[in-house]
């Protein structure tokens, strides 16, 4: 067959940075049928408050949004698992038209009254914002009669892309602290962990960091939640925010409310990892805890970097393209690809910043092709224009890379292995070589000409 | 069964019936909120309109939960991503979602994890102003943009439940769209199909995908010796053995769709925008002027049927028969062939016949009388139900998250010998067939991976068949139609049987 050519869509060019004078567009509705990889603002916040495990979490709407959200994503608990059910009012035709609250009431009573969670997220579907369902007052009204928080979630999917979603989970998750003891005493040497969804049991590695630096954690948000957790968030001292911005509104809101400040970590890597640990030891100027941090740091890394030692010499100089959710993952996934010797040659996210993506450019070498909100033709173009040997992303961007015969890494919400902390950079290591190295390439097409190094 | 309440709710198998909060107060037929596994008086469950007699009791053991308002772990997905799969199966089709961007995404995401191939669904992204003045901006826009990234010689749009409710009259913007691009050469043909997701599942979407395919494409004309096959929602590999089937009689033909290329291919050198196979227009077009439609379903409605369509339209003679799933049913779709063609079953397809009931006898002893629970969509579930009853599996519980109101009806038809107490659920989810599977005790599941936690939780093997499979990667090349998917699916079964045996002996049953 012959080559197809791609070529960027008029409207995407200002998206799309090649290289030259840094002068993207980013934060912009997608494309009509450009066959964006985002999601929508349901989705964002689905993701977000998902994990919380002794909670249901009701969606309102037809079935699909439903379907597709149950139990998909990899968040662990350590007790309760009513996260992982998917609980849905199943709209019809005759709720559609009559208006879907009574069945409503009755799906919110009913599921409290058989799981006796702690409580409820009621997510609104797009057509619940269409026939104007006032799920608040249903909300209320069964918080009034069964006593545990019933929290709407204003997720209409129309409402915008994942970015939106995670605010309306935020001001969800907001209406949960400080409930119960509006006055209680900041713990001491303490922190929330926001915005880890504990994929692969990565919160507890994290926490297991922090505990043995001498920091206590009041509550992770929402990874391994709990909601008697989140309701002490008001009482730490700090909030780690990790993820581009997924929980930085509830963060904003914690500082004002509570005086609460923030600072961002990235879990992902050898440097980003550690300088999550000192930040911490820092915001508190705490010698013990500096030392501590220093421990923990000093003893993971003696143990990882002569198990990284076999990898790296694999990878070094092969050429990587990065693809993810967020942007502030990016960053960590280009260091950690450098940590193995490798090098990213294309570097993009689904709802980054012009600022995400200007700090992009920068981090990354001359040349490489940064991108927002791409599609999945852009993104084989630049696979295939730039001859990469790995591609990291998520579902669907996976058969973009193996269609062509690229090696490919899941680093989203799907993921089985843990690939935060130190014990995670060796996860990440191993899968990359078995991806960027397996014999299989040698078939594919586009290397079947080329010797394997 | 009926309620308790007798005044006012009428027997379960009342299809209106639906009991309101009030009701439920008067009568106390509502949910104790005891344990699930208690079964209640009643059913309240809006979307369950039909159930079969007796269905949720067997031989006095509680099958269904409580009768929640809420669908808990739904058995089932919703229209649209039914009528992407079929347009996926249209030479060079582009599916087309109009509604949010959410959609298309979690479809793309759904279907990539089953079939590990680029499912690219375009998307006209509604924003709030879409919701507000209508999505026509958005369409165009879309269709412009996907006809100049992608190229495609067919679009297929289907809508969301959002562009549903708000009214969109996407037939009238297509119409619009083509005149004021009447110049313009190339242009895609536009396929459109309503699909409001609060209407029916993933496999009602489907059908009306097909037939509105057939609906827009098929003309009229002189007939031809041509047979059009529309298979229903089955594997690449199912679609692949049809062709070979239809292929052995000599038979000009066309199955409509058949994605089993564009969703089971090779790695390719280069990005290919939209696989190459499926089932070119063209060959839609002659639909009108062939000598006969087989449909593969049995539970689907005139009103959903695209042979019902070919019928009213040009008069074409209409074979339905059920998905070919084990020996008798694949006769019936070979003995329709045979009439059809005129040609015996080729020498090839019987041998193959013979081989299997060799195998049958040879198995025989593992399979009988073990229990199974099927569930998945409804033909899927007719037709697994006839293939386990004529291996000797007992059903003892056959479900479906689908609603046809005829699931009950097509299986005692399928499979005669089925105990007539054996029930058959439809519009069911996950929390019921759970109740059910822990009271009834199956040896075995037999469904999609979404059975997975319940397999877990209750320690009763699931093997995988149907859609989707997700936890493993031989969903999309599992052949389950004709005497050879027969086999594919008798061989998993035994062998698993014959492994829960020789596990579960701890005195040591040997290997031979």
């Amino acid at each position: 067959m012959a080559e197809e050519k791609i070529n960027l869509l008029e409207k995407r060019k200002a998206q799309v940075h090649e290289g030259g004078e840094f002068a993207m567009e980013a934060e912009k509705q997608s494309l009509a049928g450009s066959v964006s990889q985002r999601s929508c603002s349901f989705c964002g916040s689905r993701v977000v408050l998902y994990p919380i495990a002794d909670a249901i979490h009701i969606v309102h709407g037809p079935i699909g949004c439903a379907s597709y959200t149950w139990d998909i994503r990899g968040a662990l608990s350590s007790g309760p698992e009513l996260h992982r059910l998917s609980f849905s009012t199943d709209m019809q035709e005759k709720d559609v038209i009559y208006g879907g609250e009574g069945k409503l009431y009755n799906a919110i009573s009913e599921l409290i009254d058989e799981y006796k969670p702690s409580a409820a997220f009621i997510y609104s579907t797009c057509i619940i914002g269409v026939i104007g369902d006032d799920v608040e007052a249903i909300c209320k009204k069964v918080q009034n009669e069964k006593g545990i928080p019933v929290i709407p979630v204003d997720s209409e999917g129309f409402k915008g892309s994942k970015k939106e979603g995670y605010k309306a989970a935020c001001d969800a998750l907001f209406k949960i602290v400080g409930e119960d003891e509006p006055d209680a005493q900041k713990v001491p040497k303490s922190v929330n962990i926001l915005g880890d969804f504990n994929l692969a049991g990565e919160i507890w590695i994290i926490k297991d960091y922090y505990e043995r630096m001498g920091v206590k954690v009041v509550s992770t948000v929402s990874g391994d939640g709990r909601v008697d957790e989140i309701r002490k968030a008001g009482r730490a001292h700090l909030n780690i925010v990790q993820c581009s911005g997924s929980v930085s509104n509830l963060a904003k809101m914690l500082e004002t409310e509570y005086g609460t400040p923030m600072i961002r970590a990235s879990y992902f890597g050898i440097e980003d990892m550690s300088k999550a640990l000192y930040d911490v030891a820092d915001f508190f100027d705490d010698d013990e805890m500096r030392m501590g941090a220093q421990r923990v740091i000093k003893e993971e890394v003696a143990k990882l970097m002569p198990q990284l030692a076999p990898y790296r010499k694999d990878l070094t100089g092969k050429k990587a393209a990065v693809y993810t959710g967020g942007a502030f993952k990016v960053f960590s996934l280009v260091r950690s690809l450098r940590t193995l010797g490798m090098d990213v040659v294309v570097a993009g996210s689904q709802t980054g910043s012009v600022d995400d993506y200007k700090l992009l450019t920068e981090l990354c070498d001359p040349g490489t092709v940064i991108l927002d909100d791409t599609n999945p033709l852009e993104l084989a173009k630049y696979v295939k224009e730039k001859d990469v040997d790995l591609f990291i992303g998520g579902v669907k961007e996976r058969p973009i890379a193996y269609k062509i015969g690229v090696g490919f890494c899941d680093h989203n919400h799907e993921r089985k292995e843990a690939l935060a902390g130190f014990i995670g950079m060796l996860n990440f290591a191993r899968e990359v070589h078995s991806s960027v190295m397996s014999p299989v390439w040698q078939f594919a097409p586009r290397r079947a000409g080329k010797k394997l190094d | 069964m009926s309620c308790n309440c007798g005044k006012t709710c009428a027997p379960v198998d009342d299809a209106a019936h639906a009991c309101t909060a009030d009701d439920k107060a008067k009568c106390g037929c509502g949910p104790s909120g005891g344990n699930f596994t208690t079964a209640g008086t009643a059913e309240h469950r809006d979307s369950t309109s039909v159930h079969s007699v007796s269905s949720s009791e067997a031989g006095g053991k509680k099958l269904t939960g409580e009768n929640f308002t809420a669908t808990r772990n739904a058995c089932k997905l919703c229209a649209p991503l039914g009528a992407c799969l079929a347009f996926r199966g249209i030479e060079g089709c582009l599916p087309f979602l109009h509604g949010s961007q959410g959609c298309a995404t979690y479809i793309r995401r759904y279907m990539i994890s089953h079939f590990r191939e680029p499912m690219d669904i375009a998307s006209s992204s509604f924003g709030e102003e879409s919701v507000v003045f209508g999505g026509r901006r958005n369409l165009f826009d879309g269709l412009n943009h996907v006809i100049e990234g992608y190229e495609p010689a067919v679009i297929g749009i289907a809508t969301t439940c959002l562009a549903e409710t708000i009214g969109d009259d996407v037939n009238m913007y297509v119409k619009e769209y083509i005149s004021a691009d009447a110049k313009r050469v190339n242009l895609p043909h536009i396929l459109r199909v309503s699909t409001p997701s609060y209407a029916g599942s993933h496999a009602d979407g489907y059908q009306w995908a097909v037939r509105a395919i057939v609906d827009q494409l098929a003309v009229d004309g002189p007939n031809e010796k041509f047979i059009g096959i529309f298979p229903g929602m089955v594997s690449p590999a199912d679609l692949r053995h049809l062709r070979e089937l239809m292929e052995d009689f000599e038979m000009d033909f066309s199955i409509v769709p058949d994605y089993s290329d564009p969703l089971d291919g090779p790695v390719w050198g280069d990005y290919h925008k939209i696989p190459a196979g499926g089932t070119p227009a063209r060959e839609i077009a002659k639909l009108g002027r062939a000598s006969a439609v087989i449909e593969l379903a049995s539970t689907i409605a005139d009103k959903q049927s695209a042979a019902s369509l070919l019928d009213e339209k040009f008069s074409t003679a209409v074979f339905r028969v059920g998905l070919p799933i084990g020996i008798r049913q694949t006769d019936k779709f070979c003995n329709v062939l045979e009439q059809i063609t005129g040609r015996p079953l080729p020498a090839k397809h019987d041998a193959e016949r013979g081989r299997l009931i060799d195998c049958y006898v040879d198995g025989h002893k593992y399979t009988f009388g073990k229990e199974v629970v099927i569930y998945g969509e409804e033909d899927f579930v007719v037709g697994m139900t006839a293939f386990c009853c004529e291996i000797g599996l007992k059903p003892v519980l056959c479900a479906s998250g689908g609603k046809s109101g005829k699931l009950s009806e097509c299986i005692r038809e399928a499979a005669p010998e089925l105990d007539p107490e054996t029930p058959i659920l439809e519009g069911i989810d996950f929390a019921e067939i759970e109740v059910a599977a822990f009271n009834l005790k199956p040896d075995l599941l037999i469904g999609n991976s979404k059975g997975f936690s319940l397999s877990r939780k209750t320690g009763i093997p699931l093997i995988r068949f149907g859609f989707p499979i997700h936890d493993r990667i031989s969903g999309p090349r599992t052949l389950h139609l004709g005497y050879r998917g027969a086999q594919r699916l008798y061989d998993t079964i035994v062998d698993k049987l014959m492994e829960m045996k020789q596990e579960s002996n701890d005195i040591g049953y040997t290997y031979i």
